[in-house]
C-alpha cells in the first residue's frame, strides 16, 4: 500500500515534458532588456500582452468598478458573499454578448448554457469528468496543447487518441485519419467517448474550415453517444481569412441546434475563456457553453471545485458589459495581432525558415525540418536544446504537442515587446547562417565562441549521447 | 431535452448523473423554501429566516473600511492601475509570493503566534470545497476511505468522495460526552472498515468542528496524532473556522501539536484551510492547502491549476494580510462580535428552556430540541424540522443531514444576519416553543381528564365489586390507595 495516490507518481501530469522543462531553463536565467540581455527569450508562453493598454484606459474611466460600487452604492458585502455556483446573471449575459461579437453576431448563446470555471484548464477536466467514465477515451487531431495531458487524462482517468495530422495537407483533420484513430481506439478496447479539437488550433494557429468542421459534425452524427467538444479559447485572436467559423454556427446552417429534432446539439460542447482574448489568464475566467441540460447540471455542480472569483467576474461584467469597448477591443486587439505575426513570419524568412501559414492564435508552427541533423526527434530535442541552451530561446518543441512529424515548434509572438521579437529574429538569423556554415565544418578544433555548438555537434556523433537521449 | 433517462444513462459519464453530488438531500428543501419565501425586514416580514447558511456577516464594515483607505491595493484604481497587466497576465501555480507570505503570516497569527507557517508549503485551491478534494486525490486512491467523526459537514460527500471515488467511514459520537472523538470511537470504525476490506488511508477532522462550534482541546489532539501514527495513516485537518473561536478554550491548531510531538511522521500531516470563514468572503474563492510532506504539496501544486485563485484577488489579499495592524485588529474584534451574537443566541435560546451544545467557536449553535421529538429518531427528527422550516419559517439545519447517530439536534447559525433579524429569530422560536408547550399543557390536561374518568369508572366498579359476597374475604383488608379514592 503506497502512502500517497497513484496519481502523485506517476507522469499523466505532463509536466515532465520538454513543453514545462522549457519553462523553468527560462526561469532560471530570463531575458530582460537591461538587466539581462543574454538572458533566454520567452517564446513558448502564448500569452497575448498587445492590448493591456486598451484594457488599463477602460479601467481609467471606469473608477467605480473598482470601488465595489454600482450606481454609487457600495456592493462589496454582496460580492464577498456571492458563491453561488449558477454564476453572476451579469457576467454571463455579458460574457455570452462578449462570445457573440466574436463570432460576428452570426450565433447567440443563451446565459443559462455557461457554466462559469477557474479557467478553461478547470473546464476542459470538468467535462471530461462529465462525459467519460475512467478508460474512456477522446479522440484528439495532434499536434495538440500539451496540457491536455493533464487536462483531460490526470485525474479524470481517460485516455487520448490522437487523429494523426500531417504537413501535406497543412495538419488539416481528414476523413481517414478521423476513422484511422476511431478504429486504433477501438482496437485498443477503448469506449471512444467523443472528438476534442481546439478551434483556432493550438500550436497551429488556424481556424478550421467549414470542411473540417462538418467532417466532425457528420462524424458524432451517427455515432449514438458520441460528443464533440470545441475549444475556443482562440476565437478572438483570428486576425485574418478565413473568418472564424465556430462549431455553433456550422449546428445553426445545419439546423441541428436544441430547437431541431436532432440530438447532435446536445452532443456538441464549446469550452472558451478570456485569458488569450482579453490576455487574462491570471483572472482564471473559463466557460464551458452546452445545450444539454444534464451536463450543464452536471457541470454546475462541479464547478465548485473552481469558482470565478465574484471580485473578478463583477469587474469582468462592467468591462465587457461595454458594447462600444468590446467592439472596439476586438477589432484592434486583432489588428496588432495581424501586424506582429507578419514581423515573426519575415523575421523567420529572413533566417530562411517557413512557417505554416496562418491566421489566428499567438503563435506560429515554424517548419524547422531543414535544420535538423536527421529527421528523428531525438535530432529534433537535439536541436531544442541548442535553441534553449545556445540561442537561448524557449520555444516549443513539436513533439511535446505530439506531433507526428519531427522538426516543427511552435513559436509565439505577442508576450514581448517589439524589439525582444526583434532580438529573437536576430538570434536566430545568426544561429542558422552559424549552423549551415559548421555542418560542412565538422572540426573539434573550432574558435571559442562556436565551441559550446561544436560540443553539440560532437555528442551528435556519439552513439552513447543518442542512447541517453532515448 | 427530449432525451429519456436510459439515453442520457450511456450519454454522459456515471458521475454525471449518480447522486454522490449529494444535492439530492432532503435538507435542501429548507433551502428551496427560503429561495421562495426570502425574509426581508421591510418587504418580507414574514419570510423564511435562513439560519442555514454558514456565513460571517459580522465584520464587512471593517475590511470595507481598509478597502477604502488602501485603494493601490486594487489593479482597478488609479492608484493601483500601474499593477494591472503584471496581476492579470500572472498564472503561476506558486501563487503570488506576497499572497502567499501574507497567508502564511495570516495563518500563524490566528494560532496566537503560536506556530509559524512556511509559505512555501501555501498551495491555492477553489475554496476550501477545491482543497478537500484535492488532498483526497493525493492521498488517496478510488474505493479507499477516510475516517471521518460524525456529525460532518454535508458537503464532504461531494466535496472528499464525487469524483475521488473516495468513501468515508463515519466515526460516531454522540451527547453522552459531548460528542467528543474517543479512542474506542476510532478502533471500531477503523476494525469494521478492515473487516468489510476498506483501504482507510487517513482521518479527516474540523477543527473547531461543523456543526458542533467546538474546539478539540490538547489531549484529544495527541490522542488522534497518535491513532494516526500507530495505524500509520494521514490526519487531515479542516481548520476553516480556526478564528471564529471567540472564547476559552482557545484555538490548537495540529501544528502546534506535532511541534510537541517528536515521534510523530509529519509526512502525515495536512491542513486545509480557506478565508471563507474567518474573514467572511466566500466569493473570492481563496482555499489553501498546506502539508508537511513535501511530495504532497508538489502534487497538490500542480492541481492547483484546476482552481487557483484570481490573481486579482490574491493582490488585494496579499496587502490585506501584510498589514499587520490591521489583522490583529480585525481578529481581536471578529471573536468579539462573534462572542456577542454567540451568546445573545445561547442566553435568548435558553430563557425558552432550549440548550445548545456549549461551545466557543464557529458560526452556529448545535441545538437539542430532543425534548420537542414525538419520536426519538430521523422521522420524528424531520418532522419537526419540517414544521420548522413551513411554520416557524426558519431554515435551520437537521442533524441527520450531518449524518448525526443521535436525533434531535439542529444546526442554527447566528452570524449571517443583523440583530434585528437574529431578535426575529428568536421571537419565532419563543412562540413556537411557548405553542409547544402549550399543547403538550392541553395533552397533559387531556390525559389527566382521561385519567380522572377512568378512575372514576374503576372506583364505581371497585366499589360493586368489594360489594360483592362471593369475593369478601374475612381476612384481606380493602385497600385504601390514593389511587382508588382519586
Amino acid at each position: 500500500m503506497g502512502l500517497l495516490s497513484r496519481k502523485v507518481t506517476c507522469n499523466s501530469h505532463g509536466q515532465d515534458s520538454s513543453y514545462f522543462l522549457g519553462w523553468q531553463e527560462y526561469e532560471k536565467n530570463p531575458y530582460d532588456e537591461f538587466l539581462n540581455p543574454k538572458g533566454i527569450i520567452q517564446m513558448g508562453l502564448a500569452e497575448n500582452q498587445l492590448s493591456f493598454d486598451l484594457l488599463e484606459s477602460w479601467l481609467a474611466k471606469n473608477p467605480g468598478v473598482s470601488a465595489f460600487e454600482k450606481d454609487g452604492k457600495s456592493i462589496f458585502r454582496e460580492l464577498a458573499l456571492f458563491q453561488d455556483y449558477h454564476g453572476l446573471p451579469v457576467f454571463k449575459k455579458a460574457l455570452v454578448d462578449f462570445m457573440a461579437e466574436i463570432r460576428g453576431n452570426k450565433v447567440a448563446f443563451d446565459p443559462s448554457g455557461i457554466v462559469l470555471f477557474a479557467g478553461s484548464t478547470s473546464a476542459n477536466e470538468a467535462l471530461m469528468f462529465c462525459l467519460a467514465d475512467q478508460g474512456d477515451a477522446f479522440l484528439l487531431p495532434t499536434p495538440y496543447y500539451p496540457g491536455f495531458d493533464r487536462d483531460l487524462k490526470w485525474r479524470t482517468g481517460a485516455e487520448i487518441v490522437p487523429i494523426q495530422c500531417t504537413s501535406s495537407n497543412n495538419f488539416q483533420i481528414t476523413e481517414s485519419a478521423l476513422q484511422r484513430a476511431y478504429e486504433d481506439a477501438q482496437k485498443r478496447n477503448l469506449t471512444v467517448k467523443g472528438v476534442l479539437v481546439t478551434n483556432p488550433s493550438n500550436p497551429l494557429g488556424t481556424s478550421m474550415s467549414r470542411n473540417e468542421l462538418n467532417l466532425l459534425v457528420d462524424f458524432i452524427s451517427d455515432k449514438a453517444d458520441m460528443h464533440l467538444i470545441s475549444d475556443e479559447i482562440y476565437s478572438g485572436t483570428v486576425f485574418d481569412s478565413p473568418a472564424f467559423v465556430s462549431v455553433a454556427e456550422i449546428l445553426k446552417d445545419r439546423n441541428l441546434t436544441k430547437d431541431s429534432e436532432s440530438d447532435v446539439g446536445n452532443r456538441v460542447h464549446v469550452v472558451y475563456s478570456l485569458s488569450k482574448d482579453l490576455g487574462l489568464p491570471g483572472f482564471r475566467v473559463g466557460a464551458i457553453y452546452s445545450e444539454n441540460d444534464t451536463v450543464v447540471a452536471a457541470a454546475t455542480k462541479m464547478s465548485s471545485f473552481g469558482l470565478v472569483s465574484s471580485q473578478t467576474q463583477y469587474l469582468l461584467s462592467a468591462m465587457l458589459g461595454d458594447k462600444k469597448f468590446t467592439r472596439n477591443y476586438i477589432s484592434e486587439n486583432q489588428q496588432r495581432l495581424k501586424r506582429r505575426q507578419k514581423m515573426l513570419v519575415s523575421g523567420l524568412q529572413k533566417a530562411g525558415i517557413s512557417c505554416l501559414k496562418s491566421n489566428a492564435g499567438l503563435f506560429c508552427w515554424v517548419d524547422m525540418r531543414h535544420l535538423l541533423q536527421s529527421s528523428t526527434f531525438e535530432a529534433e530535442m537535439e536541436l531544442w536544446k541548442k535553441m534553449v541552451y545556445d540561442v537561448r530561446l524557449n520555444i516549443s518543441p513539436g513533439s511535446s504537442c505530439h506531433c507526428t512529424e519531427p522538426g516543427w515548434f511552435r513559436l509565439c509572438f505577442a508576450n514581448m515587446s517589439e524589439d525582444t521579437l526583434d532580438l529573437a529574429m536576430k538570434r536566430l538569423k545568426a544561429f542558422v547562417a552559424e549552423s549551415t556554415g559548421s555542418r560542412s565544418r565538422r572540426s573539434i578544433h573550432s574558435s571559442g565562441k562556436r565551441k559550446s555548438l561544436t560540443k553539440w555537434v560532437f555528442r551528435l556523433s556519439s552513439r552513447d549521447r543518442e542512447q541517453e537521449d532515448r | 431535452m427530449g432525451l429519456g433517462n436510459e439515453e442520457s444513462h450511456q450519454l454522459l459519464s456515471n458521475m454525471a448523473i449518480n447522486d454522490k453530488h449529494g444535492e439530492n438531500s432532503p435538507y435542501f428543501d429548507g433551502w428551496k423554501a427560503y429561495d421562495r419565501d426570502p425574509f426581508h425586514p421591510t418587504h418580507n416580514p414574514q419570510g423564511v429566516i435562513q439560519m442555514g447558511l454558514a456565513e460571517n456577516q459580522l465584520c464587512f464594515d471593517l475590511i470595507q473600511e481598509w478597502i477604502r483607505n488602501n485603494p493601490e491595493a486594487s489593479i482597478c484604481t488609479p492608484q493601483g492601475l500601474h499593477n494591472f497587466r503584471d496581476v492579470a497576465i500572472f498564472q503561476d501555480y506558486h501563487g503570488l509570493p506576497r499572497f502567499r507570505n501574507g497567508v502564511a503570516k495570516f495563518m500563524s497569527k490566528v494560532n496566537g503566534g503560536m506556530v509559524k507557517f512556511e509559505a512555501d508549503r501555501i498551495v491555492m485551491s477553489g475554496g476550501a470545497t477545491g482543497a478537500n478534494e484535492v488532498i483526497m486525490f493525493c492521498l488517496a486512491d478510488p474505493g479507499d476511505a477516510f475516517l471521518i467523526p460524525s456529525p460532518y459537514y454535508p458537503a464532504y460527500a461531494r466535496d472528499l468522495c464525487w469524483r475521488t471515488g473516495v468513501q468515508i467511514i463515519p466515526v460516531h459520537t454522540d451527547s453522552s460526552n459531548n460528542f467528543q472523538i474517543t479512542k474506542e470511537a476510532l478502533e471500531t470504525a477503523y476494525k469494521k472498515a478492515q473487516e468489510d476490506n476498506l483501504n482507510v488511508k487517513g482521518l479527516l477532522i474540523t477543527n473547531p468542528s461543523n456543526p458542533l462550534g467546538t474546539t478539540l482541546d490538547r489531549k484529544t489532539m495527541k490522542s488522534l496524532v497518535t491513532f494516526i501514527s500507530e495505524k500509520n495513516i494521514h490526519l487531515v485537518c479542516d481548520e476553516i473556522y480556526a478564528a471564529t473561536v471567540f472564547s476559552t478554550p482557545s484555538f490548537v491548531s495540529v501544528s502546534e501539536i506535532i511541534q510537541e510531538m517528536e515521534f510523530c511522521n509529519r509526512d502525515l500531516i495536512h491542513i486545509v484551510y480557506s478565508l471563507s470563514k474567518d474573514m467572511g468572503f466566500p466569493g473570492f474563492r481563496v482555499g489553501i492547502v498546506y502539508s508537511y510532506n513535501d511530495t504532497v504539496v508538489s502534487c497538490a501544486r500542480k492541481m492547483s491549476s484546476f482552481g487557483l485563485v484570481s490573481s486579482q484577488t490574491q493582490h488585494v489579499l496579499a496587502s490585506m494580510l501584510s498589514d499587520d495592524d490591521f489583522v490583529d485588529r480585525f481578529l481581536a474584534e471578529s471573536s468579539r462580535r462573534l462572542a456577542k451574537r454567540h451568546n445573545l443566541f445561547t442566553e435568548g435560546l435558553e430563557k425558552m428552556g432550549i440548550t445548545c451544545l456549549p461551545s466557543n467557536a464557529g458560526l452556529f449553535c448545535w441545538m437539542n430540541l430532543r425534548s420537542l421529538l414525538k419520536e426519538q429518531t430521523v422521522e420524528g427528527e424531520m418532522k419537526l424540522w419540517r414544521v420548522i422550516v413551513n411554520e416557524v419559517k426558519l431554515n435551520i439545519s437537521p442533524g441527520s443531514s450531518f449524518s448525526c447517530s443521535e436525533a434531535g439536534w439542529y444546526r442554527v447559525c447566528f452570524a449571517n444576519m443583523d440583530d434585528e433579524t437574529m431578535e426575529v429569530a428568536l421571537r419565532r422560536i419563543r412562540a413556537f416553543v411557548g405553542k409547544e408547550a402549550k399543547k403538550a399543557v392541553e395533552v397533559m390536561k387531556n390525559m389527566q381528564n382521561i385519567i380522572k374518568s377512568l378512575r372514576a369508572n374503576f372506583s364505581a366498579r371497585f366499589d360493586e365489586f368489594i360489594m360483592s359476597p362471593s369475593l369478601r374475604s374475612p381476612h384481606s383488608p380493602i385497600p385504601h390507595s390514593s389511587y382508588v379514592k382519586a
